[in-house]
This record gives C-alpha cells, structure tokens and sequence, in this order.
C-alpha cells in the first residue's frame, strides 16, 4: 500500500496535544505511523493546516425523512449558483440537492471539507434496512446510526417497572437487529403521545396510556446505557424543542444527567449528550419577547461535565426540517404552511419534515441564529461541545465553512448581525453582541475531531493523529501565522487542499479524484448481555400481535451493511 | 420430504405480506405448496414451474421471428444499443429488487437514459401533490393498532390488495384495537359499488370524477361551512354524517387508489385530500396512505430518491445534471413526442398499460425487454432477456407501499444459466464501459460524437 509523508505543515490535534507545531505526519497501510521509509510520497504542508479527519456527531443524511424531503423538495435541487444539482467533479457521479442532498454530494461534499465519520441521528428501527440502504451507497465516509428508543413501548414497560436488565437485553438486540450504534431517544413520550396528536411539553407530563414521564425515561434510558457500557452515551433531544422559554424544560432534562457516571472502557467521560442544543435554549413567552438564554444554558452545562452538547446553529438558509419529533414537525407546518410530512411509525417513534426558511429579515430566525454562535462562545470546554448545524434541521452541513468563519473572526459574525433590519432588537435579545471571543484553530481540532471521537467512543481510532490511528488526514490551505479572515476562511474549508481517508488521497485542491475511491465502513454496536428469556418472549409476542412484519422479517441482514466495523461491548 | 420456508414475501402487490409458509422440494428446485397467500399471491410462486417458461434471451430477425441467442450475445446488443441511443428510455423497476434498480440506474448514468417507474402512470400524481403539499402518513401497523375511522377512496383492496383488509386495516385486532372490525367505522367513496365498498359501514357513491368537489364539500362542512343539498351525486346530509363519523374517531386513515389520482383533476384531488386529513388534525389525528400497486414500485422511487432527488421521471441524458421535469420527462410524453431513441422495458409491461401512441413509438425503436415472463411489451421488443422472479428465485429488497422496506426470500433456484436482474444490470455496464474502452472515450457522449464523425 502506498506511503504517504505531510511535510511541514501546522499540526492542531488534541490527541498529541499538536498547537499549530510545525511537524510531519505519515501514513502507511491505511493507519497514522511513526515515520515511513524513503520510497512515500511527500505532500508539501509548508504554510497549511494539518488536522485529522472530521467527525460529525449529529447529523440527518440517510434514512426514510430524509428521502422523504429528497422526494417532495424538487425545488431543493433547482437552486442557481449554489452548484446543486450537476457533475461538479470529472470523475464523480451527477450530485443533487442542496438541504438535503443525494447520497452522492453527501459523501462528496464530506469528503472536500475534511469530514471521515457521520453519525445519521435517528433511525426509526422498523426503517433501519433504508438507513442502511443509503449509508451503503453514500461513497468515502464512514457512518454510523443510532435507533430511536424514547417512545418505544418496550422500553416503556420496562423503565416503568425498573426492569432495567431486561431494557438492557431488549437494546442489546435491537442493537443487533438494525446494526445501530447507540442510544438515541427525541422528544421522550412525546412522539408516542402523538400518535393520538397530543405531546409533552415538560419532563413530568406523562406519556397516555403507558403512564411514564419523560423524567423517568431519560434516566432509565442512562442507566441502561451505562448498564451496557455502550461507546457512546444518550444521545437526547428533549422536550419543548423550539418554543420560547423552553430553556426550563431543557435544564431540567440536564439535571437527570447529574446522578449518573459514565461506565465504559473506551474513554467516554459523559452520560448525556444533548443535541442541537441551540433550538433548547430559548427565553420569553411568545415570539414578541423571544430571546436568547443560551448563557444560562451553558452556565449548567460548563459546570457539569457529565454532560457533552451539539450545537444546531442556524445558517440562515433555506432548509428542510427533519426529526422524529413528530408533533413539533406538525406545529411547525401549522406556523409557516409549508408543506407537512408526516410518519408515525408503529411501537416505535414518530417522525416528520417540513422546509423552513432561516430568513435573515426575520426578527426570530436571527436570535436563533445568534443562540447558535452564543453556544460555541460560551462553552469553557471545548472537547464536551461539537459544532454542527444539526444538517439539515439549523442549515445543510456544506455551510460548516461559513459557521466555523463566524466562530473564529468576530468582525465577520458582527457584520451580518449589524446588517440585519431589527438589527438592534437582535443585539438586545441575545449575548451575540458582547462576546469577543473568537475560536482558535486548536478549539476547532476539538469541537470537530477530538471531541466527537472521545463524546462517540472512537477515540482509539478516530479524531487525531497519534501513530496507529486511522489515517484519516485533511490538510486546508490556511496558515496559522497568517490567518485568512471571513470568506476566504470559509472558502479553505470548504476545499481542502487534500483529504486523505484511511491513508488514500481521497481530494486534492477541493476536487473528489474518483467516484468511489475507498472501502467506506458502517461502524455498529455488539454488546453483549447474558440470555433473556423474558426478553424474547415479550418480543415473539409484541411481533405476533402487535407488529405489520414478521419477526423473522425485522433484522438487517449483511448484505445492507458490506463492510463493517463492529465494536463490542 | 420436503422443505417448508417461513416468513417468506409475497412479491406481487404493495401490501407486500411477509408470513407466507413456501413447502419447496428437497433439492429446492419446485414449489409444492404455499399457504397464507391470496389467490393472486399463491399463483405467483405456483405458477414458477409451469412448462413453457423462457430461459435464453430471444433476438428479433428480420423476418419477425424469434431466434434464441445467449446471455453474452443479448448483453453485447444491450449496451450498443444503449451507447447509440442519444436519449434511452429506462421505464419500469416497479417488480424487481432495488439492488437490481441500482445496478440499473448506474447504467442509466452511464449511457446517459431517462429513468423512470411505473409511478408514472399510477400514483405519480400523488407524488406531484406530495411535491405541492406534503403528506401525513403512517405505518400499516400504526393503522392496525389504532385506527378506528377507515376511509377507502377509488380503491378496491378486495380485489387490488387482498389481504390488506384482514392483516392491516378493517378486521385486525391491534393494540388500542382490541375490538377489530367491530371497533372500526369502515367507510367507502367510489362510483361503483365495489366488492370493498360492500363491507363498508357507509358507502358514499360519488358521480365519476367529483372526487375533488366532495373532498371540497368535506373541508367545507369540517370547517362549519353551509355546502349545497347535493355535491357530486351526494346529498348535503350524507356529508355531513361522514364528517360527524371521522370528527368523533380517535384516529383516521384515508386509503387511496387510482380512482382519486387518475380521475379528473389528478394530483389537484390528492393535493385536496392531503389538505383534508390536515384539516382534520385540528380535530383527531389523521393520515393517509396511497395504495401502491406493484410490489416495488415504491423501492423504485426510493432509490431514485437517493441517487438523484427524485421519484420518478429522472433525465440524465445531458450525463452531467439530473432533470425532473413531469410533462416533459415522463415517459407516455416522451414516447408520445418521439423524444427517446432506444427503450429498455425491465420488470414492468409497457405495451399493456400505455397509450397506443406511446406504444407505437416503442414498438418502432430499438427496445429491450427485461422480464421473466412472455408479455405485450416482449413480443415489441427487439430482445427479450428472460430473468429470475425476484421474491421466488432471488431475493433482495423490496419497499411496502407504506416505504417500509423488506427483504424478500428466495424459495427455489432459478433456471439454470438464467441471470437475476442485478447481474444482467452489471454485466451490461461492464460492456459499455469495455466499448468505451475500445474506442478510446471517457463517457457517451463523446462515444455518440465519434461514431457520427465515423459515418
């Protein structure tokens, strides 16, 4: 296999605690090695940026709601000057779609910016063959999926009668069933509760018929993912999502996490992680006196380091909502009347996607987009919060460049914000204005490689460039000592000069060299618990009764995922 | 002996049943019996043994007749055709596995084609009401677990989908459903009273093609609006009961066919019906779900989804930007407009379902027929390539018409030397890319420019 040698470029990794030190990195069989002989060849880094490849923890890229917003937003792949829907690259399939793109651009579009490892957010179980399905054709990333569990009904009986050990059987197998990763659990009863078109709003409403609150399956869902030692911890979004003042409901589902420690031995140091944080951190009692409260949300989250976060920042585009928070999809569509999708799924979840316009002349999209920054700036760790726009919910994740440009230069961030028309009732209800903190190169390497490896449980393998790791490497044309600012930032990570994925040269100068250049792996949990008769039991008969498929039916066999990663647990 | 299979899927209609048993013999080459299956299923794998089955493609000569040629013979015709052809038509995919619809769409990529599916001509319009408005659905187990309002509308399960009334919709007992039928309000619309329409609880018989000023009246009436004495063939008083029977469920599906999307009005009734079920939001819950026919026609728009973004109806012939653009890239319009030069119909019978012009214009250009079976379309094509049955000989996976995906069983081997349709597809793209090779071009576009500065 081919060596390959970086030469001189500035390394930031948090693994080899790298800060923009000049050195030299080498790749050999696919893995980060300690030197290689005379015969690799050398790619010249001098005045570049040198990190490992990218991880994103939360993101919507595979699966039925999002085929489903492919299917019904033609117009998503009609935008002009946006490079939306063509052959961009010479040798790269036709790519399509700019919120939510085919398959082709996701891989592709990944690959240009640095990215190596996607963690698809919510796979309703009885939909996992699709998710698969898609995760098969996406080209060079590696990916992952994480099942639903906060409104399934066996999980309901069973943290209600704290049975946990027969929890932990049923997630083990389902685990297994559907080839997912880990614990992931939107809007807890919630969803369930909409099945009848009603919710809960609050950690104490009770789920109807089952009787359990979304308190009690949080911290059951905690305990049975530390039960089973899982890589990665629950992965939550809470209650109330997206509705002012919602920022109580959101510190109240945090302080579930304050009993609990992490149990694992693949060096994850969190139990909880919410996601897309910034749609949680909301003030004020209707959209007249929407503001932010994302320092107080912060303020518990700095102080609680059980606790790891993603962002969801807003990029103030025209996007498409997706989640499995059913009955927010609905009072979305009812507030901008676009068009409502819609898919309860049996025993197990909802779902739904309506498309949004971020529009910056709107009072509330730019606190929104404000709180979305907010969170980053005040965050004092940076390896427990990652960045993402929750893609495609806050923005498409090919605006990253443009999030991590406003990250790291304030003028760029102030700008926009001075030039919104109630420009000034948006410094006055948010913390946007007064924050001079502007992220480093180093804090970057953290949100997006390091802490994400650690958060996910990949940290032996992904997010730095210690020897023996995967040889995932992106290399941006930007020197440290000379730093580009605003645009010209954006535009160098969003091309890197070369991103190379398990130790193959995957892009050069922002250009894919080939359509299908790697073996792109599905990474799933095997953990494993002692047999459970009762457990499989109650599963014969909830399929026998209560299900449309058959047992035998239910599991993703191989052939969906060709080439896997399993970790076991 | 013999061997019984379990959990198998039936490979005909949308419901896509899963708990068919399959005894086959021991050397696994004959299907003895199959149990659980509707008439129409059981036929489908009983009919696999029967004499006369084709299993070497079959090259049309210049006299008209049929000559047997081999795989690699059909293959090598296949992908010259396709290389010719400056816009390729690939319309079907609705009955085989979606491994099969990749390989194809990689070829369709390749020889720069027109991909497009039986929704075409089906629930396409759905589909175009769903790009307007969106759609409120569910799951098949959500209905059979909860569901205690039935609306079936220009649809006729009882002939269309078997066993879509006892496994998921009138008779099943669910989980908040314990009562089955009895707890179920089962309500019919049609134009004729229909075998479903009998078993219904209320039976709404419409004038053809009102369907969009009925769903109209029903908005109108759950909005406590005054509507006429009559609309449609449906007195005032009619309308207002139906309401008053979905406003009191708990939970309400609406079932449709292609009585609701190919009467007048088309995808304006879906996008009417779709408004209706979100109106009735406001006062229960409430979905729908379109009853799609083939067994994989939804599998077809799936992957499409994917690839390239959309449904059905997808132009790659300028090889660098997909296209939808339905009117001009559907199929019966391209073929109506002599738009495609070459035609390859796979696991779908054109020349049964389209307009005579549309068909005469396949008949007249180079066409290549990909199906197990004898049909209309094979006997117009310049190729037959015969196939395994997907879901008897091959498996793979299919998508239900409420897109859950299942992977399907095979029962029994497929003739021998007969290929699957996934096969057939790569080695197709095998050849194209060996006489792009040959010729010394990088894509078909180019291959098109040389052979024409050639002659």
């Amino acid at each position: 296999m081919t060596e390959f040698i970086i030469k001189n470029g500035h390394v930031f990794d948090a693994v080899t605690g790298q800060k923009g030190d000049v050195a030299d990195v080498c790749m050999k069989d696919g893995k980060i090695v300690d030197k290689v002989s005379n015969s690799a060849t050398v790619i010249d880094a001098t005045g570049k940026t040198v990190m490992a490849g990218a991880l994103d923890v939360h993101t919507h890229v595979a699966g039925p709601k999002v085929n489903l917003g492919r299917w019904y937003r033609p117009e998503d792949k009609f935008r002009l000057g946006e490079r939306c829907s063509a052959k961009i690259d010479p040798k790269t399939k036709i790519e399509g779609g700019f919120s939510i793109p085919t398959v082709y651009k996701t891989g592709y579009e990944y690959a240009r910016m640095g990215f190596a490892f996607l963690m698809e957010a919510a796979m309703p179980p009885l939909y996992s063959r699709h998710t698969h399905e898609e995760i098969r054709d996406t080209p060079i990333v590696d990916e992952a999926a994480m099942p639903v569990f906060g409104n399934n009904w066996f999980m309901f009986e069973y943290l209600k009668n704290g049975e946990i050990d027969n929890a932990a059987a049923y997630v083990a197998w389902m685990l297994r069933q559907t080839k997912g990763y880990g614990i992931k659990c939107v809007n807890p009863g919630g969803s369930e509760a909409w099945a009848w078109g009603l919710n809960c709003m609050t950690v104490n409403d009770p789920v109807p018929y089952f009787e359990i609150t979304p308190k009690e399956i949080i911290a059951g869902l905690i305990t049975t993912n530390e039960e089973l030692h899982l890589p990665h911890s629950v992965h939550l979004h809470s209650n109330n999502l997206g509705n002012p003042g919602n920022f109580q409901t959101t510190l109240d589902s945090l302080k579930i996490a304050e009993d609990f420690k992490p149990n694992n031995n693949l060096g994850r140091k969190t139990v909880l992680h919410h996601t897309h944080i910034q749609f949680h951190s909301y003030g004020g009692t209707g959209w007249g006196d929407f503001e932010s409260k994302s320092k107080e949300v912060m303020d518990y989250v700095n102080k609680t380091p059980q606790i790891s976060i993603d962002t969801g920042s807003v990029t103030l585009d025209e996007t498409t909502t997706m989640t499995a928070d059913g009955p927010f999809e609905y009072h979305l569509g009812a507030l901008n009347h676009l068009k409502w999708g819609n898919v309860d799924v049996e025993l197990e979840t909802s779902s739904g996607v309506v498309p949004y316009v971020y529009d910056p002349k709107v009072k509330v999209c730019d606190i929104q987009w404000a709180i979305g920054l907010e969170v980053p700036l005040f965050a004092a760790d940076p390896m427990r919060t990652m960045i993402t726009t929750d893609h495609p919910n806050a923005g498409p994740f090919t605006r990253y460049p443009r999030l991590y440009a406003w990250l790291m230069d304030k003028k760029y961030r102030d700008d926009l914000l001075n030039s919104f028309k109630y420009a000034t009732k948006v410094i006055d209800a948010t913390y946007l204005a007064e924050i001079d903190r502007e992220i480093s190169l180093y804090e970057l390497s953290q949100m997006t490689r390091a802490g994400p490896a650690q958060v996910l449980g990949l940290s032996g393998s992904m997010g730095g460039l210690a020897p023996g790791m995967n040889a995932n490497v992106a290399v941006y044309n930007i020197n440290p000592d000379n730093m580009q600012k605003g645009i010209e930032l954006e535009n160098a990570f969003a091309k890197s000069a070369y991103f190379f994925k398990d130790g193959v040269k995957v892009v050069e100068n922002g250009v894919v060299l080939e359509a299908d250049p790697v073996v792109k792996k599905t990474y799933w949990v095997n953990a494993k618990v002692p047999e459970n008769k009762q457990v499989m039991h109650d599963i014969n008969e909830k399929f026998l009764k209560y299900y449309s498929v058959s047992l035998g039916n239910y599991e993703v066999i191989d052939h969906y995922a060709p080439h896997q990663e399993i970790i076991e647990v | 002996m013999t061997k019984t299979i379990k959990n198998v899927i039936c490979t005909f209609c949308g419901t896509l049943c899963d708990d068919l048993e399959v005894d086959v013999t021991d050397d696994e080459k004959k299907i003895l019996q199959v149990r659980n299956a509707c008439a129409i299923g059981a036929e489908k794998y009983l009919h696999v043994g029967n004499p006369g089955r084709v299993v070497v493609p079959r090259m049309r000569q210049p006299d008209g007749t049929y000559k047997d040629v081999s795989y690699d013979e059909a293959i090598d015709f296949a992908a010259k055709t396709l290389l010719k052809a400056k816009k390729p038509l690939f319309y079907g995919w609705s009955s085989t596995n979606c491994e099969a619809i990749s390989a194809g769409n990689v070829l369709a990529e390749k020889t720069g084609g027109v991909i497009d599916n039986c929704a075409t001509v089906c629930h396409g319009s759905s589909l175009l009401a769903i790009q307007d408005t969106g759609v409120p659905s569910c799951t098949l187990g959500e209905v059979k677990n909860r569901a205690d309002r039935i609306i079936f509308w220009g649809c006729n399960p009882a002939h269309a989908h078997p066993r879509h009334m006892s496994r998921y919709s009138i008779f099943p007992r669910g989980f908040f459903t314990a009562k089955g039928q009895k707890g179920r309000k089962i309500i019919c619309v049609d134009c004729r009273e229909t075998d479903t329409a009998k078993v219904a609880d209320t039976f709404v018989r419409i004038k053809q093609s009102y369907d969009y000023e009925i769903i109209d009246a029903f908005r109108t009436v759950l909005r406590g609006e005054e509507i006429p004495d009559e609309v449609g063939g449906v007195p005032a008083e009619k309308i207002k009961e139906v309401i008053d029977i979905l406003k009191s469920g708990r939970f309400v599906t609406l079932f449709f066919g292609m009585g609701l999307t190919h009467t007048l009005g088309r995808n304006h009734n879906i996008d009417e019906a779709i408004n209706f079920i979100r109106d009735l939001n406001d006062y229960t819950k409430a979905v729908l779900i379109a009853m799609r026919g083939h067994y994989n026609v939804t599998g077809a728009g799936q992957v499409l989804g994917w690839q390239y973004g959309y449904p059905f109806a997808c132009d790659l012939s300028r090889l660098t930007v997909a296209r939808h653009n339905p009117g001009e890239t559907t199929s019966v319009d391209l073929l109506v407009r002599h738009e495609v030069d070459a035609c390859v119909v796979i696991a779908s019978d054109l020349a049964a379902h389209f307009p005579f012009e549309a068909t005469r214009t396949m008949a007249s250009i180079p066409t290549i027929t990909i199906d197990p079976h004898i049909s209309m379309s094979t006997e117009l094509s310049d190729l037959h390539i015969p196939v395994a049955i997907v879901g008897v000989e091959v498996g793979g996976c299919c998508y239900r018409m409420d897109n859950v995906p299942i992977e399907t069983r095979k029962c029994v081997d497929a003739p021998e030397g007969v290929l699957d349709d996934e096969e057939l597809f790569n080695r197709i793209s095998k050849r194209v890319d060996e006489i792009l090779a040959e010729n010394g071009v990088q894509d078909a576009s180019e291959y098109l420019a040389k052979i024409e500065q050639e002659s």
